[in-house]
């Protein structure tokens, strides 16, 4: 399936932005530390959508957008372990997950 | 309409459509639930590219292992029952500038320039290449980043036990 | 002939400074001293080495020559404009570096006994050994850049040991006094110095002395206000000399120098520091002759009217110290006259009678001062009229002070006759009024000088606590050893030595000036007799009859309150007190304003800092897209 003739590569690098942003205000608005990491893995997958998007549409004869989103999946997936272990560690020291309240390092 | 781009289309709306809700809604369970149907359409988008491996990993990785990952510490951390916090005011504004702000900018920038879209023959992306060039030391090969990741997984497995683990007392 | 070895002239002081400054209480204090003291024996004993190789060696065609026994290069600002650091030695130096280690070993001895049991022995020989370091220092400089450091050097050895009972007062304000006055003086000294060697592109003094040299070839004669530019160079530096030599109107911070312990007083404030000035117009002596004539004319009116100024006031003190002081103002007042009246080569007998009277001025004021501290040391007091009748407790002490009094009083044979007499006549040729005046300071000096011995060892006995007895002998010899010096002193063949040009002098014997100068004299100790040998009214009668003198002269007059004036109520109110408000509102308010805005900046920004990482991010992406803006639009 070759989409060239039929969407742009812009549309798609709209799309990854749009996302890009979205999860920048989930990141910003939300005080849950889960819902933060939510809105990073969307930042992340946002900028997968590029790294595809370019390999397919401006350099088809080679892997390296695919191979850099497989290598950003990997991170991602390491990062959100490692997070999640040290949610669960705050979450044990001070019964909440609300950035709110940890703020030990303030000023 | 051509079908490739009602297929685009609809993919595009459902991932905007759930990341906003995803962000926005305040019932944490329903933010994962909407975050894996972004994941599983972001697949869709992969494989419309020829990407099958991609998606599946996709598929396997983000909606099978993070997002269960995520649900679980949820489980593990509050209640399914409780609502979040309507965001503060400030926040909402700022972020919604910055936000707005930057998309501006980014798809001003990006519709701006006329990208060339290659007309050079497309590499074959079934499993025998991606193995090949994953595991290939040559000129295109990955193998050093593989085993850089692999290096990095098992730290952050290690780490993540060493922290999550509950301390000696 | 090889003068290496007077480098540890130089170096000995030092390691005892260090040795006994540093080892602070660790040392006992009598091995203090006696430490010092061997110390100074050695460096005495190497001084009079080196005179008598260098006189000894036999006086070669043209005089004695200089010579450099050391020299390195310390500074280089140009090829020609090079500031050494070395030893020159030659008839000036040679006669002051036995001057100064005699009289200090003298007092070295003398303090072993005077000093016995104070608070502080210890400190006192590091700044003993300090002093003489300094003053050594400052007499073999072969350039004037050296002088000047040891200059400095002596000023605060001065101020140290002045402030040596510092627990007192009036020593702490005495010392700060002497500091600040001759460190005013000095900054004449170094403008002085720079407009020299500015103008000739050489600080040594064996190229300023030199005769085809530019310092005294080719005087600039720019005219500044009415002199020339060497003139003022040259006066300049001699405010330095006055400053140290306390000459009028300079003079006020000697006297109150007087609060230090005895024996400083005779080394520092008798002997060797307070003749620097002298020393410093001497060791410049051809360039004042030559290029600056006019100088020298101020300076012997200067010397003349400072001589005159302080035998008056010296008449009417009654701490007997402050009398010696005074005295010795006026004696410094003679050999600077001497210097000034001064010519050169055949002519030069005022510079050789100037530096006679030094040297023996040396030997009998630190003689007086001695005797002074013995009788100081008996009574534990400083006034005259606690005293009296003390011939019969301290038969030493009575014998050496006569032979002082009598010396300085210039009666023959002793050797204040001698030198005074030829300061006499070198004046008496130059110029009749200097002559007058200072003939009459002559009686003058006789007068006040037997006014204290008379009211100290005969008038009447008062009432004392306990009787006074005789001094140890640590005391007397080296009381014993002045008196022999200053007999003896005027037998040295002076002439023979130290002249303006290295060669022998020929003087004669002027019956016309040395006989009344002999008669005055003595009508000077006949009225002190008459006046002060037995208690009567005499005295009192005489300051009534002179009561407007008197009392200005008791005053001092009032030339310490014309300085509080001129500091206190003009330099103090009209300019000291705008500059310290500019200082405490316009520039301490600018650095307290830029503090407090930095303060107030950070309260203010500090919430930035909020420990939200919400906020974190925003901040990080908003600088991201301003900076993506930047480079898209602003480039």
């Amino acid at each position: 399936m070759n989409l060239q003739s039929e969407i742009p590569l812009e549309y798609m690098i709209v799309l990854s932005t749009a996302v890009f942003f979205i999860g920048l205000v989930g990141v910003v608005i939300r005080r849950n530390l889960i819902t933060m990491l939510m809105g990073i893995e969307l930042m992340l997958n946002a900028v997968n959508i590029n790294f595809v998007a370019f390999n397919h549409y401006l350099f088809p004869h080679r892997l390296e957008g695919h191979f850099f989103a497989l290598i950003v999946m990997a991170i991602a997936a390491a990062e959100a372990a490692v997070a999640i272990a040290l949610i669960i560690n705050i979450y044990r020291k001070f019964s909440t997950v609300s950035v709110d309240d940890v703020d030990e390092l303030k000023y | 309409m051509s079908g490739p781009k009602i297929i685009f289309f609809i993919l595009a709306a459902a991932i905007l459509v759930f990341s906003v809700m995803s962000i926005f809604s305040r019932r944490i369970l329903r933010a994962a639930i909407y975050l894996l149907f972004v994941l599983v359409s972001m697949a869709g988008l992969y494989y419309m590219m020829n990407f099958q491996f991609l998606a599946a990993v996709q598929l396997i990785l983000y909606a099978g292992g993070i997002v269960v990952l995520i649900i679980f510490s949820i489980l593990l951390t509050s209640q399914i029952n409780s609502t979040l916090d309507p965001p503060r005011k400030s926040h909402l504004l700022l972020g919604a500038v910055t936000s707005v702000l930057g998309l501006i900018l980014g798809a001003t920038t990006i519709l701006k320039y006329s990208f060339q879209a290659s007309a050079s023959a497309p590499i074959g992306t079934d499993m025998r290449t991606i193995g090949r060039h994953l595991l290939g030391t040559g000129a295109e090969g990955y193998a050093l980043p593989f085993e850089v990741i692999t290096v990095l997984l098992l730290a952050a497995l290690v780490g993540s036990i060493l922290i999550a683990r509950k301390p000696k007392v | 002939m090889d003068y290496a070895y007077t480098l540890w002239i130089l170096t000995l002081p030092v390691a005892m400074f260090l040795t006994i400054g540093l080892s602070g209480d660790r040392l006992k204090s009598n091995a203090a001293g006696i430490l010092g003291t061997a110390g100074l024996a050695v460096i005495a004993a190497l001084s009079w080495f080196t005179a008598f190789s260098y006189f000894g060696s036999g006086l070669p065609e043209s005089g004695f020559q200089p010579v450099i026994a050391a020299q390195t290069t310390w500074l280089a600002f140009t090829e020609t404009l090079v500031i050494h650091l070395g030893i020159l030695l030659d008839p000036l130096s040679v006669m002051m570096l036995v001057v100064i280690t005699t009289v200090s070993l003298m007092v070295h001895i003398y303090s072993l006994g005077y000093m016995h049991g104070e608070r502080g022995y210890n400190r006192y020989y590091a700044f003993l050994s300090l002093f003489t370091f300094s003053m050594l220092g400052l007499v073999v400089a072969t350039n004037i850049f050296q002088m000047y450091i040891f200059w400095e050097l002596v000023g605060v050895s001065s101020y140290l040991l002045i402030g040596f009972y510092y627990e007192k007062p009036s020593a702490v304000a005495a010392a700060k006094k002497a500091f600040i006055v001759t460190r005013f003086a000095d900054l004449g000294f170094l403008i002085g110095i720079l407009l020299l060697s500015f103008n000739t592109g050489t600080f040594d003094f064996a190229a300023l002395n030199d005769m085809s040299g530019s310092a005294i070839a080719q005087p600039v004669t720019t005219v500044f206000m009415g002199l020339s530019v060497s003139t003022w160079a040259m006066l300049l530096i001699f405010m330095g000399g006055a400053g140290k030599s306390a000459m009028f109107p300079l003079h006020i911070w000697l006297p109150d120098a007087m609060e230090g312990p005895t024996p400083v007083s005779a080394l520092i404030h008798a002997a060797t520091m307070v003749v620097a000035g002298v020393y410093l117009v001497a060791r410049l002596f051809p360039v004042y002759h030559f290029a600056a004539p006019d100088s020298l004319e101020v300076i012997a009116w200067v010397g003349s009217f400072t001589s005159l100024f302080a035998a008056v006031i010296a008449c009417t003190q009654l701490d007997i110290k402050r009398v010696l002081a005074f005295s010795t103002l006026s004696q410094i007042g003679y050999m600077m006259v001497a210097l000034g009246v001064s010519g050169y080569g055949d002519e030069g007998v005022g510079y050789m009678a100037s530096l006679f009277h030094l040297f023996t001025h040396a030997f009998f004021k630190a003689l007086l001062f001695l005797g002074a501290g013995s009788v100081i040391h008996a009574v534990h007091s400083n006034l005259m009229t606690d005293m009296g009748g003390l011939r019969k407790y301290m038969p030493l002490t009575h014998l050496t002070f006569l032979i002082a009094c009598l010396t300085i009083a210039g009666v023959p044979p002793l050797s204040g006759f001698f030198s005074k007499d030829e300061i006499l006549v070198a004046a008496f040729e130059h110029n009749k009024v200097i002559f007058a005046v200072q003939w009459f300071v002559a009686g003058l000096t006789a007068f006040y000088m037997f006014r204290l011995y008379f009211n100290i060892f005969w008038n009447s006995d008062p009432h004392y606590h306990h009787t006074p007895h005789e001094s140890p002998p640590t005391m007397t010899g080296p009381l014993l050893f002045l008196a022999a010096a200053s007999v003896l002193a005027g037998f040295v063949p002076f002439h023979d030595f130290v002249t303006t040009d290295g060669k022998p002098l020929e003087t004669e014997f002027h019956t016309l000036v040395a006989v009344p100068s002999v008669l005055i004299g003595l009508a000077g100790i006949a009225l002190a007799w008459w006046m002060y040998a037995r208690k009567n009214s005499r005295p009192e009668s005489v300051a009534q009859t002179l009561h407007g003198l008197y009392s200005a002269a008791f005053r001092k007059f009032y030339i310490d309150e014309l300085y509080l004036f001129i500091t206190h109520q003009l330099i103090f109110r009209f300019i000291s007190r705008p500059v310290a408000w500019f200082d405490r509102h316009i520039v301490d308010g600018t650095m307290n304003l830029i503090g407090n805005t930095t303060v107030s900046v950070s309260v203010a920004i500090k919430k930035m800092q909020s420990g939200e990482l919400q906020w974190y991010i925003w901040y990080f992406t908003s600088g991201v897209l301003v900076l993506t803006l930047i480079l898209l639009y602003l480039n």
